[in-house]
């Protein structure tokens, strides 16, 4: 247990420099090291997709992750989104159509969302479902969340019209 | 909305209308949604402080074994470790026990951590306190248990007879309680009826699984040897009290905060052992402790739901009118009796509620809870509800298709009628008016039900097969302190109090005890005193789920918070604008009865004279030249509500299923609510309830078991094995509402946020065993696991292949 790994990553546009234990996960690193504690840990086996964070663009769950993995990376958390004075655009989505009721699972759909949005054509709300069922939330039995996404969905074609 | 209408109002009510927006109805945005959605909330486990340690539990790998010994020197030696401790370091708090009225109750005793023997495998036994977690679980690993496993009855049914092994020994049997309701002569009744149906139902355990697992951090105050528990709770005033009596503290030295709260569904809603040990430790070390449990900890020591064997029979006439209803309820309770809701919760709800809303004339309900090694069941969404509810559509659909006629049909011929409210059911349940028939007729209609049974015939005769089910219920929600007083428990939860004041800067600040984790609390009772006092709702902090800001209250739990916390809102908040109508009058020199309130402003009705709140406060307050020395009243009012009985909350659902002959993957086609929850105060809120709690229902009905094996293991302990919907299963969830009559209370409200998982189960168990009705397959379990539903059609099938 005592080797110390040095890394080095960009999280949220800041550069990182840190050495931690070989063991320590992503999720951990995050929350307790760094004190960017939007990222939760519902599950701690890769389930649920509360801990999930973008790692170099693509979805990762934090919780799987060790912080060793990620030398060299970038991270986004949902602290990257927008801010309680501004919220972005999937934040007012999700506002606007209660999307969310206790809010712990929240920053792991967002960044569900954030990604499905640049990659999926979401053309029906079939494949918004199939989209979210990685991520797990016990309060809003998801009709909110894909009304959201949907709201979303069309607002981008409509713009790329 | 802050601009002063220029007009002279006139003292017409639409003109004061505009003046003050009404809120209580709108889907008014939620105030706790910015920092939820940008990572800026704060759960318990995000909170740190200095010289911190952390918390791990060695739980019991036994459901059912004395404790040789326990040797921790090991754990004890790993650098990094605080402490290790086992029961003995507890031993100067006092057994906790769960005491009721009830006649012949037997209370268990518990203590924080198991000492001679353990009762349940995920039941604490030792401590370690360190440095950091990962820390803390290698010294777990070091510790050693000495066991001598003891015989187990596993099953309720087993447990329940005389020689089964006894899990606490003092008590002498492990049946905790027995009662019986009855209602005029149901054996008589039920012999003589021209028809019966009857069947043995089981309703497995389930996990409340709230998305944030349980946690807590104890920080002491050695400044005042006091100590503040932060924690995933949905009763933080429940826990002070008891609390304060566990560690003799007084309450002026012991806060018990809810921060933001991932969830709880019940499962938040019991006193636990890593609370006590967490604040122990915290006040023996002299240092703040933090427990976070894993996943699989939660699945295997928060309380659990449900758990009953329901043996059930349903007499009637020729005409498909109901005449009597016998149940016999055994209640697996688990091993511990759980503070304060006790081990009778659960199972007596399910015979209290099992006539539901239909006009049967004899009834007898017989219940016992027996315990059993398996983690204690407590509160869970619905509480006893899903499971009567689950049993008695499940005899009215089988009623009907005994008598060929229509379960709609059937279910509006025995619906208690509107002219017959206030009604009392065979448990001695009373139903206040409520939409029980408008709202039947208003799901088959919304849903278009014969088309529905067209489709059906269609696709019967195209050798698929598609089902369709329906749920009615009434549940008793809001419940006042004459009904609560009903079972004997150590607590008072039928009243709730409100303190609400305005500041020297004219901001208006509302405390509640009630303790939101994602009922939208701090949004509903913002737009409640905003509507009365007539601010906007996000000139409104509320202030909830802290101790230590009110001097007595219980938290959030049995579709409660809206009726009382909205209740004791609306009164205060009255006594309240009286006050500030007083104020302004000497202000604006009009008489009181002339004076409005409306968007922040204090106005003489008709007139264009007006002062803001600011200006009040600062005459009350700070400007000591403005008002005669008996006029500057204290901007502050407290008020309690008390609804005294309870309120009737009902709905239908209805659910259309499709399942593949080939894989029998069933799928929810369609899924219709129609509801009546009295005034709304949020309908975006009213939905999201609605939707939340369907979606536990359909993990109930298809998914969710909390398997444990003959020897009382946990087979389905992590999120692989024990599986929960996702956004792929959840059907689009269409909800209709209706307000029939208004229930007498301040607001009108009916408590709702329950009833989702309450109707979903039996919907779905109809809608199977509709679609399955050609093979002669009805569902008695659940959920309908896949594995169930296998065994099911393929013994029907097999039992088809014999007979040919």
């Amino acid at each position: 247990m005592s080797t110390r790994i040095d890394i080095t990553l960009t999280v949220n546009g800041e550069e990182i420099v840190e050495t931690v234990e070989p063991r320590m996960l992503l999720s951990d690193f995050l929350r307790d090291r760094l004190g960017l504690t939007g990222t939760h840990v519902g599950c701690e086996h890769g389930v649920c997709g509360a801990c999930t964070v973008r790692l170099n663009g693509v979805t990762a769950r934090a919780c799987l992750t060790f912080a060793a993995q990620v030398d060299g990376a970038r991270i986004e958390t949902v602290e990257h989104l927008g801010t309680v004075a501004s919220l972005n655009r999937i934040q007012q989505a999700f506002r606007k159509h209660h999307a969310l009721q206790c809010g712990f699972c929240t920053p792991g759909f967002l960044m569900t969302v954030q990604e499905m949005l640049e990659t999926l054509p979401l053309e029906t709300d079939e494949e918004i479902r199939d989209a979210l069922s990685g991520n797990i939330c016990r309060c809003t039995g998801y009709e909110h969340i894909v009304r959201a996404v949907r709201e979303l969905a069309d607002e981008r074609e409509g713009a790329a019209a | 909305m802050n601009d002063l209408p220029r007009k002279p109002l006139g003292p017409d009510a639409d003109a004061l209308a505009s003046a003050r927006p009404k809120y209580v109805g709108k889907a008014v945005q939620r105030l706790e949604d910015p920092r939820l959605l940008t990572g800026a909330g704060r759960y318990t486990a995000d909170i740190r402080a200095d010289r911190m340690v952390h918390a791990a539990f060695l739980r019991s790998e036994q459901a059912h074994a004395r404790i040789k010994s326990i040797d921790c020197e090991a754990a004890r030696g790993l650098p990094g470790v605080t402490g290790v401790y086992t029961a003995a370091d507890f031993a100067g708090i006092p057994v906790i026990k769960a005491p009721s009225r009830m006649r012949d109750y037997r209370a268990t005793s518990c203590t924080v951590l198991a000492s001679e023997k353990v009762r349940y495998v995920g039941e604490p036994v030792a401590v370690v306190i360190a440095r950091d977690r990962y820390i803390a679980e290698d010294a777990l690993a070091l510790i050693e248990v000495d066991w001598e496993p003891l015989d187990v009855a596993a099953d309720p049914e087993s447990a329940a007879y005389d020689g089964a092994p006894l899990l606490h020994d003092e008590l002498g049997t492990n049946i905790l309680f027995e009662r019986v309701f009855e209602t005029g002569e149901p054996d008589d009744a039920m012999a003589q009826a021209p028809h019966r149906v009857s069947g043995r139902f089981r309703m497995h355990r389930k996990s409340p699984l709230a998305i944030e697992p349980r946690s807590y951090v104890a920080e002491p105050d050695r400044a005042n040897d006091g100590l503040t528990l932060y924690g995933s709770t949905q009763i933080p005033g429940i826990l002070r009290d008891i609390l304060s009596g566990l560690l003799d503290l007084p309450g002026s030295r012991i806060r018990v905060v809810a921060p933001d709260v991932g969830g709880g569904f019940g499962g938040k809603g019991s006193l636990y052992p890593e609370e006590i040990a967490v604040c122990a430790l915290a006040r023996r070390l002299g240092r703040t402790v933090k427990w976070v449990s894993d996943r699989s900890e939660d699945l295997a020591s928060t309380s659990q739901g449900f758990d009953e064997i329901i043996e059930a029979e349903l007499g009637f006439d020729d005409d498909g009118a109901l005449i009597a209803l016998k149940g016999r309820v055994t209640g697996d309770i688990g091993a511990y009796s759980i503070y304060p809701w006790t081990a009778a919760l659960e199972p007596v709800q399910v015979v209290s509620f099992l006539p539901g809303p239909y006009r049967i004339p004899h009834y007898r309900g017989e219940v016992k809870g027996v315990a059993t090694p398996k983690p204690p069941t407590g509160p869970y969404r619905g509480v006893g509800r899903p499971a009567s509810v689950f049993v008695t559509e499940r005899l009215i659909d089988m009623a009907a298709a005994h008598l060929g006629i229509d379960p709609a049909g059937m279910r509006r011929k025995n619906l208690v009628a509107e002219d017959e409210f206030p009604y009392r059911i065979g448990s001695g349940i009373v139903w206040d008016r409520s939409g029980f028939a408008e709202c039947l007729d208003e799901a088959c209609s919304r849903i278009g039900y014969e088309g529905l049974r067209k489709l059906q015939r269609e696709a019967r005769a195209a050798g698929r097969w598609y089902g369709i089910g329906i749920a009615t219920y009434a549940e008793l929600t809001g419940i006042g302190s004459r009904i609560s007083v009903a079972p004997g428990m150590p607590i008072n939860t039928g009243t709730e109090t409100a303190s609400i004041r305005v500041d020297s800067t004219g901001a208006v600040t509302a405390t509640f005890a009630v303790a939101s984790h994602g009922q939208s609390l701090e949004t509903t009772l913002a737009q409640i005193v905003a509507e009365e006092l007539g601010v906007r709702p996000e000139d409104v902090r509320i202030v909830q789920g802290d101790s230590g800001a009110t001097s007595h209250g219980t938290g959030t739990y049995a579709s409660r918070s809206a009726v009382l916390g909205g209740g004791a809102a609306i009164v205060t908040s009255r006594v309240l604008r009286d006050k500030i109508k007083r104020v302004a009058s000497h202000l604006l020199e009009a008489a009181v009865e002339d004076i409005e309130t409306g968007n922040g402003r204090v106005f003489v009705a008709g007139t264009d004279k007006s002062v803001t709140f600011a200006e009040v406060a600062h005459a009350v307050y700070s400007d000591m030249r403005a008002l005669p020395a008996e006029a500057r009243e204290n901007l502050e009012a407290s008020e309690s509500y008390d609804p005294v009985t309870g309120t009737t909350t009902t709905a239908t659902h209805i659910a259309t299923v499709r399942i593949d002959p080939e894989t029998l993957a069933v799928s929810i086609d369609r899924y219709l609510v129609a509801e009546d929850c009295g005034r709304m105060i949020n309908p975006l809120v009213v939905d999201g309830q609605v939707h939340g709690g369907v979606a536990q229902g359909v993990g109930a009905a298809l998914l969710e078991e909390l398997s444990y094996d003959e020897t009382g293991q946990l087979l389905t302990g992590s999120l692989a094995d024990y599986t929960v919907p996702t956004a792929a299963e959840v059907p689009p969830i269409e909800v209709f509402h209706l307000e029939t009559e208004l229930p007498g209370n301040p607001g009108g409200f009916r408590g709702m946020g329950e009833g989702g998982t309450i109707g979903a189960p039996a919907a779905i168990a109809n809608a199977i065993s509709d679609a399955l009705s050609p093979l002669g397959v009805g569902v008695t379990e659940l959920p309908v696991t896949p594995e169930r539903l296998f065994r099911l059609v393929s013994e029907a099938r097999n039992k088809t292949d014999t007979e040919k």
